[in-house]
């Protein structure tokens, strides 16, 4: 118990002993280096998090997640449940979800700049065009693993589609929808930065490279760790609701 | 509690109308792979129990399956209560080998499962309380209504599949190999509480099993499928008072006779 508090912090002491070290060396070679090093960094964290401005890009950064996550939710538990439901509908577009899949989305942004505009329309494209597809794939799988006695039971009650699906099929899947949910919540938040580094004037992304234009590497640092933390928690929340449905 | 006053089984024969079923050579084909089975007659009364027993693999499930309007026969006719079957009747109700409740439901709700699809004559809210309350009470499950599926053990769990088929107030329960994979003791315990709560409530029932000591005890017809494709090939009247096991003898020279045309037909 003491041992599974212990280890980590460990670990993130080394961490931080490596990063003094490596920026110690930096800075021998670029005087300007010193403002990466640890103590700096610390610096700068405590006076953005008084003050008003980082919060306000971890407010619309966060909620470029949510309408992201919330379009590829809707978007992919459909598909994914149709994916599960008709082998016809799964063979004519499994090979495109896969390709689509490996596209990058950061690729898309040109494109999507120029269709959607600058602004947050194009942001909330890449971030949904990241997050559908482990979405798409796991409620498929879910739909694939379903009690097939459930169906059964349904029909045996003579219900329409639409109680099938709303009172079997989706609670049926809903802890494969939570896993999908858990790992586009991963990638969302590692698409999100870059796609705030273009057309758009805040967010986490933006604030990057704000710092690195105003020369403030220590902020610039700061918001990394910011990010990080973010995520840790993210994450963490996404996990937790996971086990709490698997509880019920 | 809204369950039936107690009456006796009645193993009287009865005339045509009082079958609850009533199925004239069916025959089910697999497209493909060929016919399950064909020349399939048979027919239920009220407050029968029927046992078909055969070896696995002889069309038993499927055959279920048919008469219970969830497959469509190749050939021939299923009538519930003296209309034909299209698709599963609202007096009928299922329960399978695996419980197959639903994990993220209470056992309430599980139990009340049946009772509300448009299809299904509606039960408002007081007497759906009483029917579910009822199943519970008779599985001996009363005060477990909050548990979920997964704090139950198997033998409750198949309780709790019992109580959701008795719900529905079924004129027939249709129940294929529903004790096959408990424990030789709980599997006795469930035979029991089949006959008393299907006596109350007055349902017929089709036990579809492989076991001949399971039909010896509970049945009061035994239908012997076998054969490829499958047909019933003999049948036996069980006329004896419950509890069976009171009359070894009788049933020791029924399990013989079974076993001798079990043998005969392989
Ligand atoms: N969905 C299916 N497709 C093809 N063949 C099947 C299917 N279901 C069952 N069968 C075949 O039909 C026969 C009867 O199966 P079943 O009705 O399950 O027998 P039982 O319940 O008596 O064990 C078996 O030979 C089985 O292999
Ligand atoms: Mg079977």
């Amino acid at each position: 118990m003491v041992l599974n508090l212990l280890l980590p912090l460990a670990g993130l002491l080394a961490a931080a002993l490596l990063w003094a070290a490596g920026a110690g060396w930096l800075a021998g070679v670029t005087p300007v280096a010193s403002a990466f090093a640890p103590l700096a960094t610390g610096e700068a964290l405590l006076q953005l998090v008084h003050g008003r401005d980082l919060w306000e890009h971890v407010w619309l950064s966060l909620q470029r997640v949510a309408v992201g996550l919330l379009i590829a939710l809707v978007l992919g538990v459909p598909l994914g449940v149709l994916t599960g439901l008709s082998a016809g509908f799964s063979r004519a577009t499994t090979p495109l979800f896969q390709f689509a899949r490996m596209i990058s989305p950061l690729s898309w942004m040109p494109i999507a700049v120029m269709v959607l505009g600058v602004g947050d329309a194009p942001v909330y494209f890449l971030l949904a065009f990241a997050a559908v597809w482990p979405i798409l794939l796991n409620t498929a799988a879910g739909v694939a693993q379903l009690d097939p006695n459930w169906l059964l039971l349904a029909r045996s009650l003579s219900a329409t589609r639409r109680e099938t699906i709303l009172r079997v099929i989706l609670p049926g899947i809903t802890a494969h929808i939570l896993t999908g949910v858990r790992l586009a919540i991963g990638i969302i938040w590692i698409v999100l930065v870059p796609a705030e580094m273009l057309g758009v004037s805040a967010g986490l992304g933006y604030f990057i490279l704000d710092a690195r234009d105003r020369l403030a590497y220590s902020d610039l640092m700061a918001a990394i760790l910011v990010i990080g933390a973010l995520g840790y928690l993210l994450d963490h929340a996404a996990r937790s609701l996971h086990r709490r449905w698997l509880h019920a | 509690m809204n369950a039936p006053a107690v009456a006796p089984s009645v193993l009287a024969p009865a005339p045509a109308s009082e079958a609850v079923l009533a199925a004239r050579d069916l025959s089910f084909a697999h497209p493909g792979i060929g016919t399950v089975f064909e020349g399939v007659s048979l027919s239920i009364r009220r407050r029968e129990i029927v046992a078909l027993l055969g070896s696995s693999g002889c069309g038993k499930s499927t055959l279920l399956r048919v008469l219970a309007g969830l497959a469509q026969p190749a050939h021939g006719e299923v009538r519930f209560l003296d209309a034909p079957l299209a698709e599963p009747h609202p007096r009928s109700a299922l329960v399978f080998q695996q419980p197959s409740l639903l994990p993220w439901l209470k056992l309430a709700d599980n139990v009340g499962f049946g009772l509300d699809f448009a299809h299904q004559p509606r039960s408002d809210g007081a007497a759906r309380q009483a029917r579910v309350a009822a199943a519970l009470e008779a599985v001996g499950l009363a005060g477990r209504e909050a548990a979920y599926p997964a704090q139950l053990s198997g033998g409750m769990a198949q309780r709790a599949a019992l109580a959701r088929a008795l719900a529905r107030e079924p004129e027939l329960l249709f129940a294929d190999e529903p004790f096959s994979a408990l424990d030789a003791i709980t599997r006795a315990e469930m035979q029991a509480l089949l006959v008393d709560v299907v006596h109350r409530w007055h349902s017929a029932v089709l036990l579809v099993t492989h076991d001949i000591d399971e039909a010896l005890l509970v049945a009061d017809r035994i239908l012997l499928m076998g054969g490829s494709p499958g047909r019933v090939l003999r049948e036996w009247t069980v006329d004896l008072p419950h509890p069976r096991d009171a009359h070894p003898e009788a049933l020791t020279a029924l399990r013989l006779a079974i076993l001798g045309a079990l043998r005969h037909s392989s």
